[in-house]
């Protein structure tokens, strides 16, 4: 079986159709911010949440109504929902609140959730799990998880960059910061929580969206060595297509153990496998459409430069390194 | 054809070594076979989001141990002024580093400061002016004592998890100061008695009463003021009383004998047969408390736990190495109480920043689910790759289970801990791990339709990828090493999961598959098609 056999699409036409669309998706989510916000879970916002089974499955209406009359401050700001598989019966119920941060007293919130469903009659219950998440914490994770996040994408675009050339690195890093966005975007639109594991799922992401990347730019300059004649657009190109099976069978691959995690990971994993699905769909979608437009503006401006500088190397050949020389050849064959 | 056959040795030695490690403890456990000790005790331990427990965050106040470095610092100068004879209006701590002394007579200036050069070494002193002297920790000070807190608090938590018989408790300093005290207890519910056994101050100091109790603190003043060298303390009122008022009773500030000098404590009964602590002294509190019983009796001893009069006993004889603490204690306090002083008193307070229980039950859903969508993942994977690859489709998947046998070992090995996101990590690995088979595949392909014959476009198609998967495997390492650096817990079970995936995945793919290709070539002389 052999899928995109010997494809000749032009991927690099339809680049501004496909940069339109990824700003299109970017600003909806950026507008979607600026008057939803993100929501942001329990260990970024700091509050409490605690997971209650139940004897038999209340609904949340009941499980609010208890809250409104028997918690401090009512049912308003709370969150409840049903946690889990149905067959377990569990309810997790967040208020932003936490007890004060001195001493023992964090908790003091659960236990008045506790004490504010037992007098409401919600029916027999007992609390298989609290979490409960102080400021300090929150506003710590929020630092590290951004820094994590800028930091490795530095560390790719170096390693790129030295591994390949600086307009290849940039291609890179410029993907992964559009499956980043894309994938926020998406977070938005379904409201999932911003938690922990979603911020495992974007640093994996922006990991193996480059993975698709690296593939590609490989092709790429393997191909401009032997397809000398041709111009840069061509060699993206036929680079793309060469490896189109590849890249749509990989992708393929994550999905399904993504979409496996998605539908049988439980509740836990839920926001996470729906991250790792945008970002693989992105990662690929990106490989394909950005990095390799994004080296040909980077690199399609190299012949001006080329071209002024082009008495340069031709004066003094001699005393110019192999690789040096290579460099400013391979720019004037792109145009 | 022998470079082949060692080939073949290495890819068994190794599937053998890392399935004893990996996967046979495993298995072992859960069938109830028995396995070697040495294998066993290997085996991959489950996190706390698995095994269910109590995960908390604390910080130590380090303030606490600076403000009583100052405290100790000044009392010892107004000692020092004492016996050189200069008086001064007063010596005050401000703040939690920094403590001021007031009213210097200009002809007492030189006095003052011999004196003060005796003592307070570790404080920087200010020019003074119209007499008035302040005296700061220095930087270095202050960072050695808040640093030490921080290792004491974990050492005195250390001991304390150890009594509570917590099997494989993990107790780790984190945060970005450097103060935060991570507890991780697997397999404790009883949460509350853990937090309190914990976080408690841990305090004993026994003092002599010198007056009181009495109802309100105003009545012990004397002139508006504590009289000097005393301190006034609350604590509950009399034997009997379960009104729960507060008394209070003025005692003298320097303790005859504080938790320091303990040797042990247990639970035991007071002579009406109500639980009570009893407590025995290491030879130098021995020789403390017989000289002041000795001393003082007819009075009344204040047996202090965390600044609060836990009872007030009147010494009938002198006591030396014995003592007993009672109160109205539960039986489960006096468990508990004697716990905690055993463990040590804790140099700072402690408070709590993060607390998560995992109910059993929980846990248990989660290894389900885990296991659940990691077989269904997998089998959508082989299925993929049989389909599409048909023959070299097996050769993959060999490669595949093979990664995991790997990965399982080596973690194991080196101790890491399975979580929920490790358990998703596993997951991924298979799905992305695929991809170098994948690569590898595609790439043969192309070269078989160029016309090459079969073994050479084998030989070319790993030789031309190996160095793209080694570009992408050490950006995805990038990745996941900062993913490692920022997580807890969880997060980094992880990065873990899927470092020591990929690493094992550039083994599996490159050597492994090319071996399995080459013994099934090596059995045929002319190989004119390849299933692919």
């Amino acid at each position: 079986m052999h899928i995109f056999k010997n494809t000749t699409y032009d991927f690099l036409r339809w680049r501004w159709q496909a940069i339109g669309l990824s700003w299109v998706i970017i600003i909806a989510g950026a507008v979607m911010f600026a008057t939803r916000g993100i929501p942001l879970g329990i260990e970024f916002a700091g509050g409490t949440a605690v997971v209650a089974q139940f004897d038999q499955t209340p609904s949340v209406q009941q499980v609010r109504t208890a809250l409104d009359q028997h918690y401090p401050g009512g049912g308003q700001n709370t969150v409840v929902q049903l946690y889990g598989d149905s067959s377990l019966r569990q309810v997790m119920i967040r208020v932003s609140q936490v007890g004060a941060e001195s001493g023992a007293s964090l908790s003091t919130e659960a236990q008045q959730v506790e004490t504010a469903l037992r007098q409401g009659g919600v029916g027999n219950f007992k609390i298989v799990g609290t979490e409960i998440v102080g400021p300090a914490v929150g506003r710590e994770l929020r630092t590290k998880g951004l820094s994590a996040t800028v930091l490795s994408l530095a560390g790719i675009l170096l390693y790129i960059a030295f591994r390949f050339q600086l307009s290849f690195a940039v291609g890179a890093v410029v993907a992964s910061i559009h499956d980043l966005l894309i994938t926020l975007a998406f977070l938005t639109f379904f409201r999932y929580d911003m938690s922990l594991n979603v911020i495992a799922a974007i640093l994996t992401i922006t990991g193996f969206s480059t993975n698709d990347t690296i593939v590609i730019f490989d092709r790429i300059r393997e191909n401009l060595r032997s397809m000398r004649r041709d111009a840069l657009g061509q060699v993206i190109n036929v680079s793309v297509n060469q490896t189109l099976g590849r890249t749509v069978i990989t992708s393929g691959t994550a999905l399904l153990t993504a979409i496996a995690l998605f539908f049988f990971g439980g509740e836990v994993l839920h926001a996470f496998a729906f991250t790792m699905i945008v970002g693989i769909v992105t990662g690929t979608y990106s490989s394909v459409f950005i990095a390799a437009a994004i080296v040909s503006f980077w690199k399609g401006k190299a012949p001006t430069r080329a071209a002024a500088h082009a008495p340069a190397p031709a004066s003094a050949p001699a005393v110019q390194q192999p690789t040096r020389k290579s460099k400013p050849q391979r720019k004037a064959r792109a145009s | 054809m022998s470079n082949l056959r060692w080939k073949v040795i290495t890819v068994l030695t190794v599937l053998v070594v890392f399935s004893a490690v990996g996967v046979y403890p495993i298995v072992a456990a859960r069938f109830g076979v028995d396995a070697p000790k040495f294998l066993t005790s290997k085996a991959l331990k489950l996190g706390l989001d698995l095994k269910g427990g109590v995960h908390l965050v604390l910080r130590v106040q380090t303030d606490d141990a600076l403000r009583l470095e100052t405290e100790t610092e000044s009392e010892r100068l107004r000692e020092q002024l004492v016996t050189a004879k200069v008086t001064v209006t007063s010596v005050m701590p401000v703040g939690v580093s920094q403590f001021k002394v007031e009213g210097v007579r200009p002809d007492q200036d030189a006095a003052f400061r011999q004196a003060a050069n005796e003592v307070s070494g570790n404080f920087d002193r200010d020019s003074g002016t119209n007499g008035t002297y302040t005296f700061s920790m220095k930087e270095i000070e202050q960072k050695k004592l808040r640093e030490e807190a921080v290792v004491q608090a974990r050492q005195t938590i250390e001991r304390r998890v150890n009594d509570l018989g917590v099997s494989e408790p993990s107790i780790a300093q984190q945060g970005s100061n450097g103060d935060q005290i991570l507890v991780q207890l697997p397999g404790v519910t009883d949460v509350n008695r853990a937090k309190e056994i914990i976080r408690s101050t841990g305090l004993l100091e026994l003092k002599i009463v010198e007056q009181g109790p009495s109802s309100t603190r105003e009545s012990l003043l004397v002139g508006g003021q504590v009289p000097g060298g005393m301190e006034i303390v609350p604590g509950v009122s009399g034997f009997g009383d379960t009104s729960g008022a507060t008394v209070y009773y003025v005692v003298r500030k320097a303790a005859a004998v504080t938790g320091r000098d303990l040797r042990s404590a247990r639970p035991s009964l007071d002579e009406n047969n109500r639980p009570a602590v009893s407590f025995s002294l290491n030879t130098e509190g021995a020789r403390k408390f017989g000289k002041v019983t000795g001393d003082n009796v007819g009075r009344e001893l204040a047996i202090i736990l965390d600044g609060r009069v836990q009872s007030a006993p009147r010494i009938d004889s002198r006591i030396t190495s014995e003592g007993r603490i009672s109160g109205s204690f539960t039986q489960e306090e006096v468990q508990n109480l004697s716990l905690i002083l055993r463990s040590g008193s804790l140099p700072a307070s402690l408070t709590y920043l993060e607390e998560r229980t995992i109910g059993p039950s929980l846990g248990a859903d989660a290894i389900r689910s885990g296991i659940i969508a990691s077989v269904v993942g997998l089998l959508l994977v082989i299925a993929f790759m049989l389909v599409y690859y048909r023959l070299s489709g097996v050769n993959a998947v060999v490669a595949l289970l093979f990664n995991l046998i790997i990965l399982l070992g080596l973690m194991a090995y080196v101790g890491a801990v399975m979580t929920l996101p490790g358990i998703a990590g596993f997951v991924l690995t298979m799905g992305i791990g695929v991809d170098s088979n994948v690569l590898i595949f595609e790439r043969i392909k192309e070269e078989l339709e160029s016309q090459r014959g079969v073994r050479a476009s084998i030989n070319a198609g790993f030789a031309r990828v190996f160095l793209t998967l080694l570009d992408t495997h050490i950006a995805a390492l990038i990745s996941a090493a900062f993913l490692f650096q920022f997580g807890t817990g969880p997060i980094r079970g992880f990065a873990v999961t899927l470092s020591v995936g990929l690493m094992s995945n550039l083994f599996t793919s490159t050597f492994v598959s090319k071996t399995l290709f080459e013994l099934v070539l090596s059995r045929r002389h002319q190989v004119a098609t390849l299933s692919i």
